[in-house]
């Protein structure tokens, strides 16, 4: 359990995160989604009591990270791709994180097993690849079997089957019960992941709650058709309260209307469909209608990233 | 995946921090590092190779009838390496904290042990015992290996003799505090290149800095320099406007110990 109220941190007159309260729970993946410089990596620095907050607090298990003791039985962190001394071996780097909190070699022989490390263990890091020191950085993470996990951006630069690996890993932990917040920018990625959500734009949070709810909040059903003959059947459409988001000469993308609607409506009045879909929001638009407002360097034209 | 499943809330709290198990932690990092490898073979060697070719030189001065016994330092002849052997142990000590930082360690070390004051003591403890352990060895390894060269013309000390044990111990000491007057610098600024500088600018430039006081206060404080005073330790024969041995090694102490109180004070306020 992760607990923050009213966190706040500023440098100088800019508020990075701006009194943020949330709950991150148990059982569940939390995606922590925002823009570049949202604030989400500052927010999860204050978690583990890295970065101290300007005002607020933060918990973990109920306590601040700084008061844990022995923190890598209660929480695991993936903060960063390279948080290791690149001159050390990957096992003497998990060997002396192991050792500080009590943690024998066999742990550690079992973590590089886990995230399949161990041909490489003898290797000092700076040779590891980004997928490997990945897997690293993940494997220091699970040492203590910790309840909480924090990971940001972990699939940053992974090739397919590493992000597969990443997504399994995190779904299995929070199916066993632990409470995982896994920060990201990749919106497909996040989709399959997470099963709650905590939009973060400007250092303010903009949305709270489950995958389907944020969604269908802020985006809603997309139903794309096409017809020879559009400029009658647009007007109709229109009429029954539909918006259109984009029209071509024989095709058009609406919403605000059901497809079966659409279908009925054309039919009554014996206008031909030769095409009519229907698909629901996702992740992604709802994304970009949440934090429309709140990215730092919008792209004039373009839908941000 | 191995782990058994995991309570929820897994509380598991220990209550004490542990500080064997930070100890072992911070041993490990020590040793596992090629740098450290590296600096500790170049220490030995700027520490024995001077000693024994400047102590071979005077032999041969002595045989030949060219140079005085008087005001001869033996001891200090022979640990004249120490000079050169503090550039790298001062090395050591920025790299075993400042790497830290420079590579992001840090954050996966404070994830671990929250305790930051906690974590920095420990560190500087275990690198000191450490430089004290090997820098004690291999000055009374250099200092016997100086006066057996010396015994050739007769002008050897013996570890019997009072102020060559303290020279031949405080040589040790001395490359101890050198240390950790590196760490507290690699503590203090981060980087590695900035403590660096730092450290090298306090233990040498600050004389220089001193020249440009009038030539009276220059004389009267530049036995109080870094430099000056720790290095009286090792010594046998007192300079005339130098400061006697333990207290020329308790003002060096004294700006170690500064450099590491403020290193303390903001590592536990600075964002990491």
């Amino acid at each position: 359990m992760i607990e923050a109220q009213n966190l706040t941190k500023r440098y100088g007159r800019t508020a990075a995160v701006d009194r943020i309260s949330f709950t991150v729970r148990p059982g569940l993946v939390t995606g922590f989604l925002g823009p570049n410089g949202a604030g989400k990596s500052t927010t999860m620095r204050m978690i583990m009591g890295l970065d101290r907050p300007t005002a607020g607090t933060v918990r973990v298990n109920g306590r601040p990270y700084g008061q844990l003791k022995r923190p890598l039985h209660q929480v695991g962190a993936v903060l960063e791709v390279r948080a290791v001394h690149g001159g050390r071996s990957a096992y003497h780097h998990l060997l002396c994180l192991a050792q500080s909190n009590g943690i024998g070699k066999r742990r550690v022989h079992e973590v590089l097993g886990t995230v399949g490390l161990t041909d490489v263990a003898g290797q000092r890091a700076k040779a590891f690849s980004l997928g490997m020191s990945q897997r690293l950085g993940v494997a220091a993470a699970l040492l203590g079997d910790p309840g909480v996990l924090v990971c940001d951006e972990p699939v940053n630069g992974l090739d397919p089957e590493g992000i597969r690996w990443i997504r399994t890993l995190l779904r299995r932990l929070a199916a066993e019960g632990r409470t995982v917040l896994v920060s990201s920018h990749l919106m497909s990625e996040m989709a399959l992941t997470a099963d709650h959500l905590l939009v973060i734009g400007k250092g303010r949070i903009l949305a709270d709650g489950s995958m389907g709810s944020v969604i269908s909040r802020v985006a809603s059903t997309t139903v794309t058709i096409a017809s020879p003959r559009m400029d009658d059947l647009l007007p109709l459409l229109r009429g029954a309260g539909a918006t259109v988001r984009s029209s071509g000469p024989q095709d058009a993308q609406i919403t605000g209307i059901s497809g079966a609607r659409v279908g009925d409506l054309a039919a009554s009045a014996s206008i031909p469909i030769h095409r009519l879909d229907e698909a629901g929001p996702s992740l992604e638009e709802a994304f970009m209608e949440l934090t429309s407002g709140s990215v730092q360097f919008p792209a004039s034209g373009g839908s941000g990233q | 995946m191995t782990t058994p499943a995991a309570t929820a809330a897994a509380p598991g709290a220990a209550t004490t921090i542990g500080l064997a198990n930070v100890v072992r932690s911070e041993w490990t990092k020590l040793r596992s590092v090629r740098s450290t490898r590296w600096i500790s073979v170049l220490t030995v060697l700027a520490a024995l190779v001077p000693g024994a070719v400047i102590c071979a030189r005077w032999v041969a001065g002595f045989r030949a009838g060219q140079e005085s016994r008087l005001g001869f330092d033996a001891a200090l002849t022979s640990l004249t390496g120490i000079y050169l052997a503090q550039i790298a142990v001062g090395a050591l000590g920025v790299l075993v904290i400042s790497s830290e930082y420079s590579t992001g360690m840090i954050r996966a070390s404070l994830s671990a042990v929250p305790q930051r004051r906690a974590l920095l003591a420990v560190k500087a403890g275990v690198f000191a015992l450490a430089a004290f352990a090997g820098g004690e060895l291999l000055s009374f390894i250099t200092f016997g290996i100086g006066q057996a060269i010396l015994h050739g013309a007769q002008a050897g000390l013996s570890l019997g003799s009072g102020p060559a044990l303290r020279a031949a111990f405080g040589g040790g000491l001395y490359l101890t505090a050198v240390g950790l007057l590196g760490f507290g610098f690699g503590a203090l600024v981060r980087s590695s290149a900035g403590a660096l500088s730092a450290f090298y600018g306090l233990l040498f430039a600050s004389t220089a800095v001193l020249d440009l006081l009038p030539t009276r206060w220059r004389n009267d404080l530049i036995r109080f320099m870094p430099a000056n005073s720790g290095s009286q330790i090792f010594t046998t024969v007192r300079g005339h406007d130098a400061l006697a041995p333990w207290a020329g090694i308790f003002v060096f102490c004294c700006y170690v110990a500064v450099v590491l109180a403020a290193a303390f004070v903001l590592v536990a306020r600075r964002d990491a």
